[in-house]
């Protein structure tokens, strides 16, 4: 196996003592990944709190979250099977912690959606697998955990199966796989179990095996400016490719002004002559003759974006403070910056209760979902989220700290 | 694109961000390994012509093949090379020999940063660290704000996401920038191979010994190990059954050493 290879980002998501950090710490464990001096540490620490080895323990690392069980802030890990290597992302499941669960989950491209076999789908599972809709993951495995406590079942699991594939089908959300496992017990996580004999599908292992690496596939270019650096006498435009690719001596329209331009030069520190780049390259451009540039302008390949100073988008809002319709906020999409407000909140869904709030709302809640017009101070330039997802995606800032995370319909 | 490309990519942006955020920013070099690729990322993102300081906070306490390397870097690279010293208390004898180790960590690093952050108002450090090192760097931000007490609210960390990263709020001393957080310490390696990057020879075998990882002359403790080129620890990390920092004495001497010594401000 080439060790150099891609590192594929899962998320761990779930309702809160669903076990998601005592399977990441099973995980390692099973899979040789958890050196002996950490396995000594989690040990000590576990006894020091007269517990049982905590294999949470991996994942909670503040002294806060051991002595409390519980997670409060995002964090990742690095495990490998024989196939291939995995960063593992830690979610808190409290409702409090919803805005470091996304803060994880936006690094994933695909995800493990666990639930207690025996307390069933809960609040924060509704508003997890919610927002992994909204973030739109098409790789999620559901495990039912903690099977031990319902007897090891196939009745039971086979009755919970179908009440998760019902509700995650209503958001749009296909698992690849509904497994029975016991993260505590190691039961069907790296090794199949005998208690488990009646289940004839694989092991947690064997399905993130089954996971792709999300293709790129070739779309419109999308080059925002992220700064302007003066060198040499020359102006070099920095910024990565959000889409796309960028060629020397193409031709491209500079945003939201639509004047047309030309690539003259593409440098890279100790490169010379680079002919093109591509998608996630951080790159500095030189363009043809003298042009008025600044942070926030996009370079576009074609005319196929949306600019608008008004956006109708489905956000989901991250504070504690309720926003009153008509406050004001900083939008930022890519390296664009504007202020806005929001203009109405067509209508407002509570992801833990399935549950349309209210038509006409005047107010968001926190962990509320709602689907809204924006009025910006200024134009912007934006792709919907499921045509080119990185310019379809936004944050919301008050006080210059993210209140809100939204994509554009 | 290939593995390292993709994570040199996002560093390369991440400084980019944090230069154009804050403007009057610094990078920490320790001189060990991870500090030298970031260095060397900066290098990249700044076509050479870096616009701020380097800071070496020098505890005095330095192998000597570490002032060799970095006085070599720092005239090979033309860095800005400022040399930062917790002078008061190197001259009340201040050494892991006295007192505990979260102290000395504390006055000689912790405090002679925070004389420097003062001194020159720095707005943000870049600093090395990554997620695979410890578990409280794991839980880390790329983007994380430090308070008037160089304090570090790990309960009530912004959100990050989608690569839209923080600017100063009020209450805000400093941010702390962590451009390598996604690198390995396995991913390093094969970076530094690569790159064909120069590295402080304490890393490769002599007499049976290597460091993995580098400090103090007192507090770090070499491995077992026969690696005399990159190839060879490689090879020796891809096998390896313990963690990068178990020479460390400062996270041995308590559990939760680490996560204190980060709440006072150290790195």
């Amino acid at each position: 196996m080439d060790q150099e290879e891609h590192a594929l980002p899962i998320v761990i998501v779930g309702h809160v003592d669903h076990g998601k950090s005592t399977l990441i710490g099973r995980l390692l464990y099973d899979t040789d990944c958890l050196p002996p001096d950490k396995y000594s540490e989690i040990q000590k620490s576990s006894e020091m709190l007269g517990r049982e080895v905590e294999f949470a323990f991996v994942m909670d690392c503040f002294e806060e979250e051991r002595s409390r069980g519980i997670t409060i802030d995002t964090t990742q890990t690095f495990f490998k099977t024989p196939k291939r290597r995995y960063v593992i992302i830690d979610a808190p499941g409290h409702k409090e912690f919803l805005k470091n669960m996304i803060t994880g989950s936006s690094q994933a491209e695909a995800a493990l959606l666990i639930i207690d076999a025996f307390e069933g789908i809960q609040d924060q599972t509704r508003r997890h697998a919610y927002i992994l809709g909204m973030l739109g993951f098409k790789q999620v495995c559901v495990l039912l955990n903690k099977i031990d406590l319902v007897e090891y079942s196939q009745d039971k699991f086979i009755q919970l199966k179908v009440e998760v594939t019902d509700f995650l089908n209503q958001l749009n959300i296909h698992p690849t796989f509904i497994l029975p496992i016991s993260a505590i017990h190691g039961d069907n996580v790296a090794k199949p179990s005998e208690k488990i004999s009646w289940f004839d599908g694989p092991t947690v292992l064997q399905a993130l095996d089954t996971f792709y690496e999300l293709k790129v596939e070739e779309k419109p270019l999308r080059f925002p400016i992220q700064d302007i650096y003066q060198m040499d006498g020359k102006k070099i435009l920095v910024g990565r490719i959000e889409s796309g690719h960028l060629a020397k001596g193409e031709s491209l329209f500079l945003l939201p002004e639509k004047k047309k331009v030309v690539v003259k030069s593409i440098k890279k520190f100790l490169e010379k002559d680079v002919p093109t780049v591509h998608f996630e390259e951080s790159v500095g451009i030189c363009l043809k003759g003298r042009q008025k540039v600044r942070r926030g302008q996009i370079l576009s390949g074609d005319l196929s974006f949306m600019i608008s100073d008004r956006i109708n988008a489905n956000i989901f809002w991250m504070d504690p403070i309720p926003y009153q319709m008509g406050g004001p906020l900083l939008f930022r999409c890519v390296t664009q910056e504007v202020p806005c407000r929001i203009e109405k909140i067509h209508k407002k869904f509570d992801p833990a209760s399935m549950e349309w709030v209210k038509e006409d709302a005047s107010s968001i809640l926190g962990a509320e979902v709602a689907d809204i017009l924006i009025h910006l101070e200024s134009q912007v330039i934006v792709d919907p989220f499921n045509d080119i997802p990185e310019m379809g995606r936004f944050v919301l800032e008050k006080g210059r700290r993210p209140v809100a995370g939204g994509i554009i319909l | 694109m290939d593995h390292l490309t993709r994570l040199e990519n996002k560093s390369i942006y991440i400084i980019r961000e944090a230069y154009y955020q804050f403007k009057n920013i610094a990078m920490l070099w320790s001189v060990g390994k991870d500090s030298t690729t970031l260095l060397w990322l900066c290098r990249k993102a700044f076509f050479g012509h870096l616009p701020f300081p380097i800071i070496h906070i020098d505890t005095s306490y330095k192998f000597l093949e570490m002032y060799q390397f970095r006085d070599e870097r720092a005239k090979e690279w033309n860095l800005n090379l400022l040399i930062a010293k917790n002078e008061e208390k190197l001259k009340g004898g201040m050494g892991p020999g006295q007192g505990s180790k979260l102290d000395c960590c504390n006055e000689l690093k912790t405090n002679a940063l925070k004389s420097v952050i003062k001194k020159y108002h720095l707005k943000a450090i870049l600093l090395g660290i990554r997620r695979d090192e410890h578990g409280i760097r794991a839980k880390e931000r790329y983007f994380s704000p430090r308070d008037s007490q160089f304090k570090w609210d790990y309960e009530n960390q912004p959100a990050e996401l989608w690569d839209q990263y923080q600017s100063m709020v009020e209450e805000e001393e400093h941010f702390r920038i962590h451009p390598i957080l996604h690198f390995t310490e396995f991913d390093i390696w094969n970076y530094v191979k690569r790159e064909e990057l120069p590295i402080v020879p304490l890393y490769f075998s002599k007499n049976g010994k290597r460091f993995r990882s580098i400090g103090c002359v007192p507090c770090c403790s070499p491995i077992d190990s026969n690696a005399q080129t990159i190839d060879e620890i490689v090879e020796e990390i891809r096998i390896s059954k313990t963690s990068e920092r178990s020479g460390r004495a400062q996270d041995k001497e308590n559990i939760y050493t680490m996560q204190k010594l980060r709440a006072l401000g150290y790195m």
